[in-house]
């Protein structure tokens, strides 16, 4: 999963506005409790990835991803005992004891799972969607030690993976054969992971020679991101420029960068209300106690309109 | 003038490792100047520029006694990111040393850590990718680039705060001869034109030494020899042969001086003019009916490639209609462009691709080697990589209980041979070997001593294909040499008559000889027989 660039109006904003709506909508994930506005989010983050023209990884990743969110689903029946509503007696199952498998656990199971896909998701829209470069751009004016950690992170991923598909091909060169399931693949991840920190430490050693930890300080920061505006409209994405105020002579806010950052508080403040409010309430244990379903309906056809509306303003944006 | 890096009594000790590094290396580098680092695996050359970065000992810790001084700033007191405004630096693996997604991005980032202005970005960034050749690749993604594209990228990154001093570690290992080339004569360019110091490591000297106004020599951590190229030469002749480039090897051979620096040198020597006896070649002996390898060319084919295509799915093809035989006991090297799809050809062969059309046969299991041998260490122990007779074998019994990732490059790659021949891992012999770039950051000596490896596996029934940038070592391991462009073969043939005709893809001494000989050892024959038949004829 990497940053394509591409023609979307989340392409199109600023990289602090992306990354803040794309923080929102896994605040909400995290926060909603009816399984109606968890599933409406979960949708939401597949239409979005959709309209942001990385539809395709993200539900690559849904698809893996699913059968995960099971998995957590059945581990959560099988060791939760707080439920009152049984609906299988399965006696005595080492490890876990006497089981009783309960509606309520396998509901909140299945909401956690469902919860840790949406997360995941956003993590995806966000890698996928959202420029790298520019985010590093701004978390080096906040925080040098953030900015170094995060493009340790993205640029070590890549670099991983490469190194995994190379050992991978190498351990099937062995004169062994290299061995075959799960033993072959912990054997290629326990390689990868011991080169992980001579990775790490080369990318650290070029970022130190490129200058990344100068100790004076940055005089043209603001002025470097202008810069960057400026590529970005050079660059061949048929992304228009946008209107805005100009800070600092710094790069003027365009509408999709007011949008999108329009868009993350809003839903942050809706998700937040809800749950201060107990709006769209949703309680597993001891037994299943839940809003109307026509407040959590509305609640996410809010929250879906919120989050997709910067969408809809795809003017100069050429397909 | 102001030198631009001074090291005094430098010395430096890695954390953790037994021995130095670097030793007491005293050494001056002026303004202007092209200094070429020479030296075996492992004798400090990487260390000398990374002292010369900062990067020791600020980034790698360790014990660290003298003083370094680039462009007046004190190493011990101005870190990595403080030296970048006077030094641009350039490692071995391209992979790493690119940092962010776009190449445009990438070259504006040194710029933009120094605080420039916007216009000063641009135009560093503009200019830097027109120097280097990548202006169509500004707005790319970097995750999309060859492993050449990427090295030209670092390179522009470097280069585009205009750095007063480059320090270069074997930036030619990963490229192709020609991009080797047109690499080292950017650089005599921006040393020249723009008065970039520069500091550059390399293996294969004849690749530089043209360009280089000085040489240093390093051995053990420290300096050996600090001289003028042709200086240099004469000393490597008599304490350091390995280090002599084949042309030099040539002279020092049949008893010429002084050494030449570069083809164009050797050719204006007397001794080497009007060299036109061209020996049997192995074509005509094959017309000759005396072809001693006839034999194993009757056989059955190990490998067949039998119209091998391989396309992506955005329709790029890599290889197009490639049809190959490789006989048991043949030697072949495959050379070719970086992105010709000579990698892509060893993994059909050894079935880790399959063809998009047409087919591969093989008699057997085909070994193959990857570039990186360190991809196949997965154990703690060497003796837990490979069998015992493996290792004997590769010559490495008696490290038998070390750490796979203790030992030297060269016995890496030697574990890799052992782990991918190992005959009593289960698995058939193989009847093919393939190697991938086995040569690249090696030494001469190391070179030769796979190049042996590699004949007794021939003799002993194995097809050997090797997959090379290097036409010395394909020289001197090939009887063979396939040349691809474009994913086909536009060459194969005798190694004497596809290495002798070229400008890239010919070894120095063919070069210099005009094609009678491939290998110094050869040429120098040749001239000591032309001189006794002069001298009966006189």
């Amino acid at each position: 999963m990497r940053y394509v660039r591409c023609a979307s109006p989340l392409h199109a904003a600023r990289a602090a506005a992306g990354g803040l709506w794309c923080c929102a909508l896994a605040f909400a994930a995290l926060t909603a409790e009816h399984p109606v506005v968890l599933g409406a989010l979960a949708l939401g983050v597949m239409v979005a990835a959709v309209l942001a023209g990385v539809g395709r990884p993200v539900v690559k990743l849904a698809c893996w991803l699913l059968p995960w969110a099971l998995v957590v689903a059945v581990i959560n029946v099988l060791v939760v005992r707080q439920g009152l509503t049984v609906i299988a007696r399965l006696g005595e199952v080492p490890p876990f004891g006497q089981v009783d498998l309960t509606l309520e656990g396998l509901v909140f199971g299945l909401m956690f799972g469902l919860r840790l896909l949406t997360v995941a998701l956003v993590f995806a829209v966000f890698s996928s969607a959202v420029d790298p470069d520019d985010l590093l751009r701004g978390l080096r004016r906040m925080s040098l030690r953030s900015a170094l950690a995060a493009t340790l992170a993205t640029r070590l991923v890549p670099v991983l993976a490469a190194d995994a598909r190379r050992i991978d091909e190498a351990r099937r060169c062995r004169a062994d054969g290299g061995g075959t399931g799960a033993g072959a693949r912990v054997a290629v991840l326990r390689a990868v992971a011991s080169n992980a920190l001579d990775r790490a430490l080369d990318v650290a050693a070029t970022l130190e020679v490129r200058g990344y930890a100068t100790a004076h300080p940055h005089r043209g920061q603001t002025r470097s991101v202008a810069f960057s505006a400026i590529s970005a409209k050079r660059n061949g994405t048929g992304l228009t420029p946008g209107w805005g105020r100009t800070r600092r002579g710094g790069r003027p806010w365009s509408r999709h960068d007011l949008a999108f950052t329009a868009s993350a508080v809003t839903v942050a403040a809706l998700a937040t209300a809800a749950r201060l409010q107990d709006v769209a309430h949703f309680g597993a244990y001891p037994q299943l106690a839940a809003d109307p379903v026509g407040q959590a309906l509305a609640l996410a056809a809010v929250l879906l309109l919120a989050a997709l509306a910067p969408f809809a303003n795809r003017r100069g944006i050429v397909p | 003038m102001t030198s631009v890096l001074t090291f005094e009594a430098v010395s430096y000790t890695y954390a953790g490792a037994r021995g130095s590094s670097l030793r007491d290396v005293d050494l001056t580098v002026e303004p202007g100047e092209f200094v070429v680092l020479a030296g075996r695996s492992a004798s400090g050359k990487s260390t000398l520029l990374r002292a010369a970065a900062g990067l020791v000992p600020h980034f790698h810790g360790g014990t660290f006694g003298g003083r370094v001084t680039v462009g007046g700033l004190d190493t011990r007191e101005h870190g990595p990111a403080d030296l970048s405004s006077v030094a641009g630096s350039l490692f071995q693996d391209p992979e790493s040393q690119v940092v962010l997604t776009t190449v445009r991005s990438e070259l504006a980032f040194p710029l933009e850590n120094r605080g420039e202005a916007p216009a000063a970005i641009a135009r560093g960034v503009e200019e830097a990718a027109l120097a280097l050749g990548i202006g169509h690749l500004l707005d790319r993604p970097t995750a999309e680039l060859s492993g050449g594209e990427l090295q030209r990228v670092a390179l522009g990154a470097a280069l585009a705060g205009r750095p007063r001093l480059l320090l270069l570690d074997e930036p030619t290992s990963q490229l192709d001869p020609v991009a080797g080339d047109e690499l080292i004569w950017l650089l005599r360019r921006l040393n020249e034109e723009w008065g970039t110091t520069i500091l550059l490591a390399e293996h294969r000297l004849e690749r530089c030494l043209a360009a280089a106004d000085r040489v240093i020599a390093m051995a053990d951590g420290a300096v050996a020899c600090d001289a003028p190229p042709r200086a240099f030469l004469a000393w490597a002749a008599e304490h350091d042969p390995p280090l002599q480039t084949p042309a030099a090897r040539l002279f020092s051979l049949a008893g010429l001086t002084p050494p030449p620096t570069g083809v164009k040198d050797a050719r204006t020597h007397p001794a080497l003019t009007g060299v036109r006896p061209v020996p049997l070649h192995a074509s005509q002996a094959q017309r000759n009916g005396s072809d001693p390898e006839a034999g194993w060319r009757r056989a059955k084919p190990a490998l067949k490639l039998d119209g091998v295509w391989h396309e992506y799915r955005g329709g790029r093809a890599v290889l197009r209609g490639v049809d190959l035989k490789l006989h048991p006991g043949e030697r072949v090297a495959l050379m070719g462009r970086n992105g010709a799809g000579k990698s892509t050809l060893l993994r059909h062969a050894a079935g880790l691709m399959q063809p998009t059309r047409g087919k591969v046969k093989t008699t057997g299991r085909v070994a193959l080697l990857l570039q990186h041998p360190d991809d196949y260490l997965l154990h703690e122990r060497v003796a837990d990589e490979a069998s015992p007779s493996a290792l004997a074998a590769v010559g490495l019994a008696d490290v038998a209980d070390r750490h796979p990732r203790d030992l030297s490059g060269g016995q890496r790659q030697r574990l890799a041979l052992a782990i991918v021949l190992d005959g009593s891992a289960g698995g058939p012999d193989p009847v093919v070997v393939a190697l991938d770039e086995p040569t690249r950051g090696m030494d001469r000596a190391t070179k030769a001593d796979l190049a042996v490896r590699l004949r007794r596996l021939a003799a002993e029934g194995a097809a050997v294909l090797v997959a090379t940038h290097d036409p010395e070592f394909a020289a001197e391991v090939a009887d063979r040499v396939v040349l691809l462009a474009e994913g086909r073969p536009i060459a194969d043939g005798p190694a004497h008559e596809v290495l002798a005709g070229g400008w890239y893809f010919a070894t120095e001494t063919a070069r210099v000889t005009d094609g009678a000989a491939l290998l110094p050892a050869e040429a120098a024959r040749l001239l000591t027989a032309r001189v006794d038949r002069e001298a009966r004829s006189a």
